[in-house]
């Protein structure tokens, strides 16, 4: 049997490039590569079509770029056909949002996201959510192959906008510290089908490595396979990453949510 | 009254230990007097340097070129680049008539309102300090707004911008003033620019640094002057060789924002030197406030180089390439304080790739983010929580027979000075 192939696509870096979140592409890239998946990692640039991919990441950016994101993807539809056939989506930040129904332009005005979550974004009337962030993955949320719940996500999350879970998606994960999608639901993120939204920088994914391999677990699964069938992933040496972990979730552990920094983010302005 | 107030505060900062009193003072001073910066600034002849990256070395430069007696120049070279930084350093030197002030890029706008500049030097703008800096696109139309009001130099006292022209955003912040020098200064980071500032549309670059838009007819203006490997070239076709004791082509590209913008400073201070004159004068800077200085630890050398952004670090892995054995071992500190910017996102933005075939040593409050970022990177390397340690693990290892070169983040950096 020949090696699995996948392709990963970072959508549009050159507008939703700000935050580092091209990390998750390379991380995701990364660890296909060393289970010996044949891996082609695309840089999607705003300028040309969108390729077809088995595995896009979307991240965080401004607001002007982040409008002009969304029209392209809406204006390009490979996004919308890609995600019917079974792509998986990890939309950060700006991404998330665009993901959605509706997210704030720059004025503050609603406009359209491509509908792929059932999320609606508004501009949030308190402080900008600037911070650490770690979040309980929800029990209606996502599932490792085999069945296991995902472990608890951490990452740094920048943003005033506010987001809320419709029917048709369910939320990721459960705020323990910082704010999440802030609207007072106690909530971060959400998920249907193969599609994920965050606001968690860090990279989300060099700190949360088994959300990156449940990502590739799906991209590796055709859509509809038994659960027996599911792409199992071999165990990697990721002592690294879990110091990481243990090391931000400790710095959390230290400090009170909001503080002097969240007042201070406050006053500047949004971004995503 | 209140410049008095300055320097009675500074004076009981530092009486008390509370540092050096730099911006104590300062804070004080323009609590009591709201227009102090304007008066201290009064009729001295005053040059502002802003940009995301190399500020400090270019102030310190033009420090150097001014090559002025004692008490003649003053400058804030203490790092406290905003008003209460300015306030402090010109209300302990009443009678210096040249002022060289590193401004930060928020402050531009009321430094240039308040302090009337001979000379304002816009060196680049990238992303910097996720967490709490606003967007480039924010301070390039503050920029453009404070510069658009100035007065031109040919009618009394103006102010000549010195500006960038390889950046297309310091471009579009330094259009609308009335008299521009446009340097060909190079720069290494193209990822905040590649939307058109005038009309979204695309900016491509070319290899040899000219860009343009593909739709607005947006693009490099006509350079006045341009870095050419080691030589400053004029638009006249006259070359100067460019000769530091400061490393990499970023040092050059910043002696050569100076040797333009000497000229007209120096000529409204009323002693005038020619781009040569000037350019000698930047050889005996040796290093800015530590930075690229080579310091020994554990009888051992090592050089010390900043880096706090992505635009940063890039430009020292270029310096690494031209001036750095290959395989010489690197020690890479970073912190994620106050200072540095609390997200950490951006070490994924660096190429630390390009770190492939040195021995490298991750420090700092945040090693394990630096050493994740190596690990997807796959470059081999050691964690090691004290920097000092970190050092010695460096110098002992491969790699190291010439010593190390440390590249460290802003807080991560003044640590190592303070430690060593």
């Amino acid at each position: 049997m020949s090696a699995p192939r996948l392709t990963v696509a970072v959508v549009y870096p050159d507008l939703l490039g700000t935050y580092g979140d091209g990390g998750n592409g390379l991380v995701l890239a990364r660890r296909a590569a060393w289970r010996h998946v044949e891996v082609e990692l695309v840089s999607a640039t705003s300028d040309r079509p969108l390729p077809r991919a088995d595995l896009y990441t979307v991240g965080g950016g401004e607001d002007g770029p982040q409008v002009r994101a969304a029209i392209g993807l809406a204006e390009d539809g490979t996004l919308a056909d890609a995600v019917a056939e079974g792509a998986v989506v990890l939309g950060v930040c700006a991404g998330y949002q665009l993901l959605g129904r509706a997210f704030p332009d720059s004025a503050d005005r609603p406009h359209d996201g491509l509908g792929l979550l059932d999320v609606t974004t508004r501009k949030g009337t308190g402080r900008r959510a600037v911070g650490e962030l770690v979040a309980a993955v929800a029990d209606a949320g996502p599932r490792l192959p085999g069945g296991g719940g995902l472990p608890r996500l951490t990452g740094f999350e920048n943003h005033g906008g506010v987001s809320v879970v419709g029917p048709g998606a369910r939320p990721l994960a459960r705020v323990e510290r910082g704010v999440g999608n802030g609207g007072g639901d106690g909530t971060e993120g959400a998920w249907s089908g193969r599609v994920i939204g965050t606001y968690l920088h860090g990279p989300v994914l060099a700190r949360n490595t088994a959300l990156a391999d449940l990502l590739l677990a799906w991209a590796l699964t055709p859509p509809g396979a038994a659960p027996e069938d599911e792409a199992r992933l071999a165990p990697l040496d990721d002592h690294e990453e879990l110091a990481l972990r243990a090391e931000r979730l400790e710095a959390v552990g230290g400090a009170r949510d909001g503080g002097r920094w969240a007042r201070v983010a406050a006053r500047l302005p949004r971004r995503c | 009254m209140a410049a008095t107030a300055v320097s009675a505060v500074n004076g009981l900062s530092r009486a008390l230990g509370r540092g050096s009193g730099t911006v104590a003072g300062g804070r004080a001073g323009l609590l009591l007097d709201p227009s102090l910066l304007a008066t201290l600034a009064g009729d001295r002849t005053v040059a502002l340097v802003s940009g995301t990256n190399g500020k400090t070395t270019t102030t310190r430069l033009l420090v150097a070129a001014a090559d002025g007696s004692p008490g003649t120049v003053v400058t804030n070279d203490t790092g406290a680049n905003m008003p209460a930084g300015h306030v402090a350093a010109l209300a302990e030197a009443p009678g210096a008539g040249l002022a060289v002030l590193e401004v930060d890029e928020g402050y531009l706008g009321r430094l240039v309102e308040e302090t009337r500049p001979a000379v304002v030097v816009l060196l680049n703008l990238s992303r910097d300090q996720l967490d709490r800096i606003a967007e480039v696109r924010m301070l390039v139309d503050r920029w453009r707004g404070a510069l658009a009001g100035l007065a031109p130099a040919d009618r009394g006292p103006g102010t000549v911008v010195v500006a960038n022209a390889d950046d297309p955003m310091v471009v579009w912040a330094a259009l609308p003033a009335p008299e521009v020098r446009w340097v060909g200064a190079g720069q290494v980071w193209h990822d905040d620019a590649v939307g058109c500032p005038a009309c979204g549309g695309r900016i491509a670059f070319a290899d040899d640094g000219a860009w343009a838009c593909d739709r607005c007819g947006f693009a490099r203006p006509d350079r006045d002057a341009w870095l050419d490997g080691d030589d400053l070239v004029l638009a006249d076709g006259a070359r100067h060789r460019i000769r530091l004791a400061l490393p990499g082509r970023f040092n050059r590209a910043n002696a050569a924002m100076v040797a333009v913008a000497a000229t007209p400073l120096l000529a409204a201070a009323g002693r005038p030197a020619g781009p040569a004159a000037v350019l000698d004068r930047l050889s005996g800077v040796t290093e800015v406030a530590g930075r690229f200085a080579t310091v020994t630890v554990g009888g051992r050398p090592v050089r010390m180089l900043l880096a706090k952004n992505p635009a940063g670090w890039t430009a020292i892995f270029d310096l690494l390439e031209e001036t750095s054995a290959p395989g010489t071992a690197v020690v890479c500190s970073v912190n994620a304080r106050t200072a540095d910017g609390l997200d950490t996102s951006w070490l994924w933005d660096v190429p630390f790739e390009r770190l492939a075939g040195r021995p490298v040593v991750a420090t700092g409050d945040r090693r394990l983010d630096v050493g994740v970022r190596l690990r997807y990177a796959e470059v081999p390397h050691a964690v090691v929580a004290d920097p000092r340690d970190a050092l010695l693990h460096a110098l002992a290892g491969p790699g190291a027979g010439d010593g190390v070169e440390c590249l460290a983040n802003y807080t991560a950096f003044d640590d190592l000075r303070r430690r060593r």
